[in-house]
């Protein structure tokens, strides 16, 4: 294996996993601990952590979603960098925060979300912003395609972090993916109340990833890959999704 | 006041029109491959523009002072466009427009009129309310035309008939203009629009269009179009009537400069219009000597209360969002039950009607982000339409078990630790939905998600819980 360069010294990293990540992947939140700890920084998970408030907000209970923002920024009070690897719920954070602390009208709240705002990355921001790596050291010998989320794409502007992460994977092949620009419909809760539309828009997703013929899709977001992933078992393909964490946290050794 | 947005009132709610669209393979075929075509154009015009952002960002400040100031503009519209010769009238809602302007004709002793493409009217429902009045409309628009003579609706702002394709419009000309020996080449299918258009054109004396713009200024209209229809309409009869919403109102002349920038932009992928129709008041001895123009609220106003939700009203109409919009894709326009359809739609609709119908639109979208990024006025929908989301659940009119799940997710939330034991508990109550390690089918409304997709199980231990064990594993 290649040394890997330090650029950034020893850091405590604040893991937010998410809630769902919590529940339903808890080997993306590990996979996170793997990279970080094996680049040399120290990761702590404070237990009191439980959700952003995306789900409640964006499906228009923002009476519900307050209290999670609230606890949200009390149990990362005083934290130096807070890593999510989820963007959907980063851009939550980013763009949804501000407004409800507004629309509070309380001024340590607007404060108190201000200081949180710069604190905040998602796992390959992290990692290529902050901490200035794009070889984490990883070994993936696999045909991977990357599906871009739209907060990632729109929201959090991420631009090419994931992909120059990727490509720094020994024996991995990257495949491109064709309208990446386009939304694979999950959406949140519109997966379940407009499920047919958001099927449609699955279909057309997946008939994208089949032509790459990679073997694997991966993404920052696992909401996304619940959806892809569940059509793609459904349809009994033999294309796995997986989180870009797990990638990164893969390596010789552990093959 | 009643304000009616088309038939958007009696439509079914989105999820059970949009199973009837997803059904209809070769309207989708026909509606990907002209927004296909038309995006296509749009990112070429858009990507040679070095200021686009500038402009936007003008355009979005124009439009926010603008509303801001509507009651000051609108004043000065009227009294510019009175001097110039033009008769301002002020309809509250669609009722009070549609007998403005029947009134209008009707005191010409006319039976007829001639229409450039204006949505405006559909929402008012103008057609058959002259109809019901014994006055004729033509529709000269090509694509206007057509859904008329098909009995059909607009699915598309800019575009009406995009659903329909050259063969499914050959044989609607074939039956309507009786005209057994049409080809089947476009410019046989213009051919006879033309032809059944002009002796209208000629014959007609009576002229009814919307407004792009309204020039606060000098009292100005301004009408864009590709066809030449709208010229036609604008210069050949003796009285016009324009049918303009009270937000199309712009300060100055030279605000134009922005908005004909941005607009064939991103309607078309045109650089600019073939036709740009500009004009004040009554000029003697060119076009129509007698000019009105119906300032329409409709519901407007009530939008404009809203502070955060204002920004609906910047809209220009180009349909750009429609074109970039994932679900309007798959759907086209008709499942939005309204006239106006996609992303603009899904949150004008329910609001101009005061969130009191189609209440199932705001709800109708990915939340993707497409539409705010091809806005050429940044509107940002997608936040507007969660604004209208939380709306429909303060009025108390989400679903039931959605207000319940929602309930018992966020007390499950509220800490650490009950968000470990619902973890627990689920680990343990999933067990009846799990085969091989999948669930392939759920109850109730979760059923949504098993139609087309497995749902992993949730594994035996959480993240936390594995970071519990560690921790005391390293101690």
């Amino acid at each position: 294996m290649r040394s890997i360069t330090l650029v950034v010294p020893f850091m405590k990293i604040l893991l937010f996993v998410t809630c769902y990540n919590d529940t339903l992947f808890p080997e993306t939140g590990k996979a996170v601990v793997a990279v970080l700890e094996r680049l040399g920084h120290e990761v702590e998970f404070r237990e009191a952590q439980t959700c952003c408030g995306q789900m409640h907000y964006n499906t228009g209970y923002q009476k519900e979603a307050f209290p999670l923002m609230r606890h949200f920024l009390e149990v990362f009070h005083g934290g130096e960098v807070i890593c999510i690897p989820s963007a959907s719920c980063v851009a939550m954070i980013r763009e949804h925060f501000p407004v409800m602390a507004k629309d509070s009208g309380d001024p340590a709240l607007i404060q108190e979300v201000n200081q949180l705002l710069p604190r905040v990355f998602e796992f390959t921001e992290l990692l290529v912003d902050k901490l200035g790596v794009t070889d984490v050291g990883a070994y993936f010998p696999e045909t991977v395609t990357f599906h871009t989320s739209c907060h990632s794409l729109r929201s959090l502007h991420i631009e090419d972090k994931p992909l120059r992460l990727l490509k720094q994977v020994r024996g991995l092949t990257l495949a491109d993916l064709a309208d990446s620009d386009q939304c694979c419909g999950f959406g949140g809760t519109f997966a379940i109340k407009n499920a047919p539309v958001s099927t449609a828009m699955l279909s057309d997703k997946m008939a994208c990833i089949a032509n790459t013929n990679a073997k694997v899709c991966a993404a920052g977001d696992n909401s996304c890959l619940m959806h892809i992933g569940g059509g793609l078992d459904r349809q009994q393909s033999d294309v796995r999704c997986m989180h870009i964490a797990e990638i990164l946290a893969a390596t010789e050794a552990g093959k | 006041m009643t304000v009616r947005v088309g038939n958007a009132a009696q439509a079914p709610e989105f999820l059970e029109s949009s199973k009837e669209q997803l059904a209809n393979s070769q309207m989708r075929r026909n509606v990907r491959h002209a927004t296909d075509v038309i995006r296509t154009k749009r990112n070429r015009v858009v990507a040679e523009m070095p200021d686009w952002e500038a402009l936007r960002e003008s355009a979005r400040q124009l439009k926010e002072h603008t509303l801001l100031h509507l009651d000051i503009y609108l004043a000065q519209f009227e009294k510019a466009c009175t001097q110039a010769g033009g008769k301002v009238h002020w309809a509250k809602d669609a009722d009070e427009a549609n007998g403005i302007i029947r009134g209008i004709i009707e005191s010409h002793g006319e039976k007829e009129v001639i229409k450039i493409k204006t949505i405006t009217s559909d929402e008012t429902l103008l057609n058959p309310a002259l109809e019901a009045a014994g006055i004729i409309p033509y529709e000269t628009d090509l694509a206007d035309l057509i859904v008329q003579l098909g009995n059909d609706k607009p699915s598309h702002i800019v575009v009406p008939a995009l659903h329909r394709n050259k063969t499914e419009i050959r044989q609607l000309f074939i039956e309507k203009m009786k005209l057994e020996n049409l080809g089947d080449k476009p410019e046989d299918l213009t051919d006879a629009a033309r032809r059944y258009l002009r002796e209208k054109f000629l014959r007609v004396k009576i002229g009814i269009g919307g407004a792009n713009f309204a020039v606060a200024e000098t009292g100005s209209v301004c009408i864009v179009e590709s066809e030449g229809n709208g010229r036609m309409c604008l210069t050949l009869p003796q009285v016009f009537i324009s049918l303009c919403g009270i937000e199309k109102v712009i300060p100055k002349f030279s605000d134009l400069e922005v908005f004909l920038q941005l607009l064939p932009r991103s309607a078309t992928g045109e650089r600019m219009n073939p036709y740009n129709s500009i004009w004040t008041g009554v000029t003697a001895q060119d076009g129509p000597q007698e000019f009105h123009v119906v300032l329409l609220d409709n519901g407007r106003s009530h939008i404009l209360a809203d502070e955060k939700d204002r920004q609906t009203l910047q809209c220009i109409r180009c349909g750009a969002c429609l074109n970039v919009c994932p679900v309007y894709r798959q759907t086209g326009g008709h499942a939005y039950g309204s006239v106006y359809s996609g992303p603009i739609g899904a949150i004008i609709t329910p609001q101009l009607q005061s969130m009191q119908h189609s209440q199932s639109l705001p709800y109708a979208s990915s939340l993707c982000g497409a539409c705010y990024e091809a806005c050429p006025v940044k509107i940002n929908i997608p936040e507007v339409l969660i604004q209208l989301r939380n709306k429909v659940v303060e009025n108390g009119d989400s679903p039931l078990v959605e207000r319940v799940s929602m309930k018992a997710a966020s007390m499950a939330l509220s800490s650490g630790s009950r968000l470990n034991l619902a973890q627990k508990v689920a680990q343990v109550a999933q067990s009846p939905f799990v085969h091989d390690g999948k669930i392939q089918k759920l109850p109730g409304f979760l059923g949504g998600w098993t139609d087309s997709r497995n749902m992993r199980s949730i594994p035996k231990e959480s993240f936390r819980q594995w970071w519990a064990k560690r921790k005391q594993e390293n101690a």
